[in-house]
């Protein structure tokens, strides 16, 4: 009874890589630095791909994220592809995108991805102001960033994202619209734009609790938010989650997609997370313990969970109404009471419905979080 | 008839009644030292946190005389508070003597009064005892003459002693054998016993506490109650000697429980007789009577599914509070609830804890009022104590409410910001007083409404704790009281409204306003919180919308998170009230009840 547009998708592959050079002070993502476990990793995750991914598929997307996947070394990465790619069976028009560091990017290793057979890369640009940068603790400059981004474009695959991450302190509304303008200069298909969230367990996160480091107030963000949204909508960009934006609706992340519907997606790695009919399971959350456990019986699997039918509908709300997709009306209507409380929402100007859909408007994105608590789920 | 005493400990609140409860425990060796704490008889965790009783306790003391006989002393520790005289008046029911304290160093207080004359209308013999006397205040002969002038006994017959070091104890033990009378009546004479108190077991029913007057039950008897005439067999009788210890029987002038699987709380009622059902007593005994209560609020539970739970709650409760009289009320916000009347604001507050702690609920209590008199234009008068039920103003005549006359004892130098805060509060004839150096007693006539609403918080700050309030009704007075109604986004919030003085209103209003808009949680729409008279509206409080609400991030590992965050959200929504398309959490209708502390 789920709400789920591409339900019958083909399944995604993801695979988290836990390395980085350093440790930017905001991420919350898993990942270790200086770890002599490259090599063992892959290996370990090959393993693991045959214990999980080797029956499944075609897959139609492999993501290769992290961490920082452009740490691993030319021959580690090309063991990692082909490897999956003798062991899992993939779609021919599969999408294939590796997340790298501008730091790490060469003409020569651009090349390379592309060879590789990758199809997408997505290059974690953030910023393009030298101050900004060198708050959010990035190892790149802005002269970096855009080399990096030229040899891209120059050398590497044809599908270009480009990460970008705003609203903070220090940062002006003129420094943000400059690096959403520099990102555009080299015509990317699609852009991740972040707001900076203090996650408790970061730098930035303690930082803010001990008083040194003020968020932002709700006024200022919600101006960031709709200066960033303005700039990339007047491109005609499609901004089809609250921080996605793409160049047409076909080179949307199709793998991101697979986690706003519900679609199966099988993760390798530390601290990966899969899902598949109503379970989601993830596996551990440490290098060399994932590597051991994988070697001993080819998973690393330490938690799952089975959604019930009202955790699958309250995910299908949450997921939903974060996207330009929406519900669908007919799912509104399972809801008690479901349409009158989409009547409310649409006089408040939160979503509009259209074409059998019930789609969050720019106000419901920025008040996403609280939207399915409108709804009476019981 | 067995050699027997029962007497019950009274005096005004603090003054040391269960401090001397424990020496006279320990002096008969019921407990080991090293099991001993202090206040004994307090055995609710709300008691011991506030340091004062709140319910009688009983216990029986084995006691052997000079003259080496053996000895049963019933004692029952009561209660200080004028709250909860009620409770003393029933423990007074089952004994023939009293010990009258008085601290040695405070002297005879409001409530020294109020219980002599409560013994004496028993016919109890009284025996002044002067505590405290280790004290550097104590002032001996000031507290015997006291004694003599204000309490009209003898000061020179007044005993002397220290409960809390334990000194003249022995003294006072005799003195309940050789001044106090034995309780008289006969053991074969067809059963009647006073039930004095109950509470609830949920493996053994009701327990009953009784005085039995004349005749004697056993185990396995057939006992009726004489109000209702319903019969239970008798499991089990017994003393109460910290536990309860069972006996063969219980006869003419003993004090004790009585258990007989009774699982219909309805059955037992405090004030009834128990008989036996083949050789029933010709009589009911005298019950007692009930006291008026002088504050009303309605309760609801948190959740309207709990309202069942509240039901039976109330019932056991009751059990153990005869002095709560309650009613069916009901609420557009709140539902279903109850209408609640108090013997007084610290009995309010009790209630609601008891209610939370001894049997689990979750509650919303309205604001309290008292009962006005209403004359209407057609002359007719009624009686309004909730709001929901106030007149049309076109209707009304003029309207009366009760006023009280305040007694507040406090150091000398606090007279200043008393004074201010009665005045405040619409005090009149006001009168002070020095009844020691330093001390100040300061009265005034006031209106009750105006110290149910916060006024013993206020007190208590402004003195720094040093205050103490006492009040006793003097009748009804005409006012220019109105009905205030809160509104959230135009609907009016019924449990809200209040009646108060025409020239507070506009400040109450701004309270609950303000009150409202700090404890309801932003919403996605704007919300309007307003204080109306009638149509008119005299206040006004904007609670904003949410303006940006959303995380940037949400991929694999993250939605569960945020899942589990709204499912817990989901469930703190359910516990709230909704009024139009407002959620108002239980929070906010508490804070309605505060002011800010200025
Ligand atoms: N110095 C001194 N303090 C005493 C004596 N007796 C009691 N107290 C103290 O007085 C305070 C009140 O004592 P309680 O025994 O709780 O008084 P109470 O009369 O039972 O009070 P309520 O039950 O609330 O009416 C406690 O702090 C006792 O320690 C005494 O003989 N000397
Ligand atoms: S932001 Fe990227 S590079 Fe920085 S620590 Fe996180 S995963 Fe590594
Ligand atoms: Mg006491």
């Amino acid at each position: 009874m789920s709400d789920d547009p591409d339900g019958g998708a083909p399944a995604g592959l993801y695979v988290h890589v836990p390395f980085c050079h350093s440790k930017c002070p905001y991420c919350d993502f898993f990942s270790e630095v200086g770890s002599g476990l490259q090599s063992a990793f892959v290996d370990a995750a090959l393993r693991e791909a045959e214990h999980h991914a080797a029956g499944r598929g075609p897959f139609d997307t492999l993501y290769l994220g992290g961490g920082t996947p452009s740490v691993l070394s030319p021959d580690g990465l090309a063991a990692l592809v082909e490897g999956l790619g003798r062991v899992c069976s993939f779609t021919p028009d599969a999408e294939i995108t590796l997340e790298v560091n501008p730091d790490d990017v060469t003409p020569r290793v651009a090349k390379l991805w592309r060879e590789l057979g990758l199809n997408r890369i997505s290059v974690g640009a953030q910023s393009f102001n030298e101050d900004e940068l060198r708050f959010l603790g990035r190892r790149h400059t802005a002269h970096g960033a855009l080399r990096a981004l030229e040899a891209v474009r120059e050398h590497g695959p044809p599908n270009l994202s480009i990460d970008l991450i705003y609203g903070f302190c220090g940062q002006s509304s003129t420094s943000l619209r400059e690096s959403i303008d520099s990102a555009f200069s080299f015509a990317p298909d699609h852009l991740s734009c972040y707001q900076l969230t203090l996650e408790p367990r970061t730098v930035f996160g303690r930082r803010h609790a001990r008083g040194e480091l003020q968020r932002l107030g709700e006024e200022e963000e919600r101006t960031c938010f709709l200066i960033v949204a303005d700039a990339i909508r007047s491109r005609d960009f499609d901004h089809y989650e609250i921080s996605n934006f793409a160049r047409t609706s076909l080179v949307r992340s199709r793998h991101n997609q697979k986690y706003w519907c519900h679609t199966e997606t099988i993760g390798l790695g530390p601290a990966a997370h899969s899902y598949r009919d109503g379970r989601r399971r993830w596996n551990v959350t440490d290098v060399a313990d994932y590597v051991e456990r994988v070697r001993g019986k080819g998973d690393a699997t330490v938690g799952s969970e089975s959604l019930t039918q009202k955790q699958i509908r309250l995910e299908t709300l949450l997921l939903g109404l974060r996207t330009a997709n929406g519900i669908s009306v007919d799912f509104a209507r399972t809801i008690d009471s479901g349409l009158d409380i989409v009547a409310a929402l649409v006089h408040e100007g939160l979503v509009t419905m259209g074409g059998g859909r019930v789609t969050p408007t720019l106000q419901g994105f920025l008040l996403a979080d609280g939207l399915p608590l409108r709804f009476d789920l019981e | 008839m067995p050699l027997i005493r029962n007497f019950a400990i009274i005096a005004h609140i603090d003054h040391g009644k269960s401090t001397l409860a424990d020496r006279l425990i320990q002096h008969a060796g019921l407990v080991p030292d090293r099991e001993f704490r202090d206040q004994l008889l307090d055995t609710m965790d709300i008691e011991r946190e506030r340091g004062i009783t709140i319910k009688s306790q009983t216990v029986a003391l084995p006691y052997t005389a000079a003259d080496g006989q053996q000895y049963t002393l019933n004692l029952i520790d009561t209660p200080g508070h004028v709250d909860f005289s009620y409770e003393v008046s029933r423990a007074l029911a089952s004994c023939e003597g009293v010990l009258l304290l008085v601290d040695a160093s405070q002297g005879v207080e409001a409530q020294t009064l109020a219980n002599l004359y409560a013994a004496m209308e028993h016919d109890l013999e009284v025996v002044p005892v002067i505590n405290k006397i280790d004290l550097p205040a104590a002032d001996i002969e000031m507290a015997r003459e006291a004694i003599d002038t204000e309490l009209g006994l003898d000061g020179d017959d007044a005993l002397l002693c220290s409960a809390k070091m334990g000194t003249g104890i022995e003294e006072v033990m005799a003195a309940v054998v050789e001044r106090l009378p034995p309780p008289v009546g006969d053991a074969d004479a067809p059963l009647a016993a006073l039930i004095f108190d109950a509470n609830y077991d949920v493996f053994r029913g009701t327990i009953v506490s009784m005085r039995v007057m004349q005749g004697t039950v056993r185990a396995g008897d057939v006992i009726r109650t004489m109000s209702n005439n319903v019969t239970y067999k008798v499991e089990e009788v017994g003393f109460f000697r910290l536990e309860r210890e069972p006996r063969k029987k219980l006869s003419a002038g003993e004090v004790g429980y009585l258990i007989a699987g009774i699982k219909t709380v309805s059955d037992t009622r405090v004030g009834d007789t128990i008989t036996l059902d083949k050789a029933p007593a010709e009589s009911i005994l005298a019950g007692f009577t009930m006291s008026k209560p002088v504050v009303f609020s309605s309760i609801y539970p948190v959740a309207n599914d709990e309202y069942p739970s509240l039901v039976d709650a109330l019932e056991k409760y009751s059990l153990n509070d005869a002095s709560l009289e309650y009613e069916k009320d009901s609420s557009v916000a709140l539902g279903q609830g109850f209408r609640c009347g108090f013997l007084g604001l610290l009995h309010l507050e009790i209630v609601q804890e008891r209610l939370e702690r001894e049997f689990d609920q979750s509650l919303i209590m309205t604001v309290p009022s008292v009962e006005y008199r209403i004359h209407l234009n057609n002359g007719t008068e009624i009686a309004v104590d909730n709001p929901a039920y106030y007149p049309d103003p076109v209707a009304i005549d003029k309207v009366e409410e009760p006023y009280i006359r305040a007694s507040i004892l406090m150091p000398e130098r606090y007279m200043g910001v008393v004074m201010k805060l009665c005045m405040e509060r619409r005090a009149d004839n006001t009168n002070f007083t020095y009844p020691s150096p330093g001390r100040m007693e300061f009265t005034a006539e006031m209106p009750l409404a105006e110290v149910i609403f916060d006024f013993y918080d206020r007190l208590k700050s402004v003195t720094q704790g040093y205050g103490s309030f006492d009040y006793d009704l003097i009748g009804y007075r005409t006012g220019d009281v109105v009905k205030v109604d809160i509104l959230v986004n135009s609907e009016p919030v019924d449990a809200l409204s209040l009646i108060v003085h025409r020239e507070n209103a506009r400040a109450r209003a701004l309270q609950a306003c303000e009150g409202l808009r700090e404890e309801i949680p932003r919403q996605q729409f704007r919300i309007a919180i307003q204080g109306a008279i009638g149509g008119k509206i005299i206040a006004r409080k904007t609670i904003n919308a949410f303006r940006k609400d959303v995380t940037a991030k949400c991929y694999g590992g993250d939605i569960s998170r945020k899942r589990k965050l709204l499912e817990k959200q989901k469930k703190g929504k359910k516990r709230m009230k909704m009024v139009g398309n407002v959620e108002i959490p239980q929070k906010a209708f508490v804070a309605v009840l505060k002011t800010n502390n200025e």
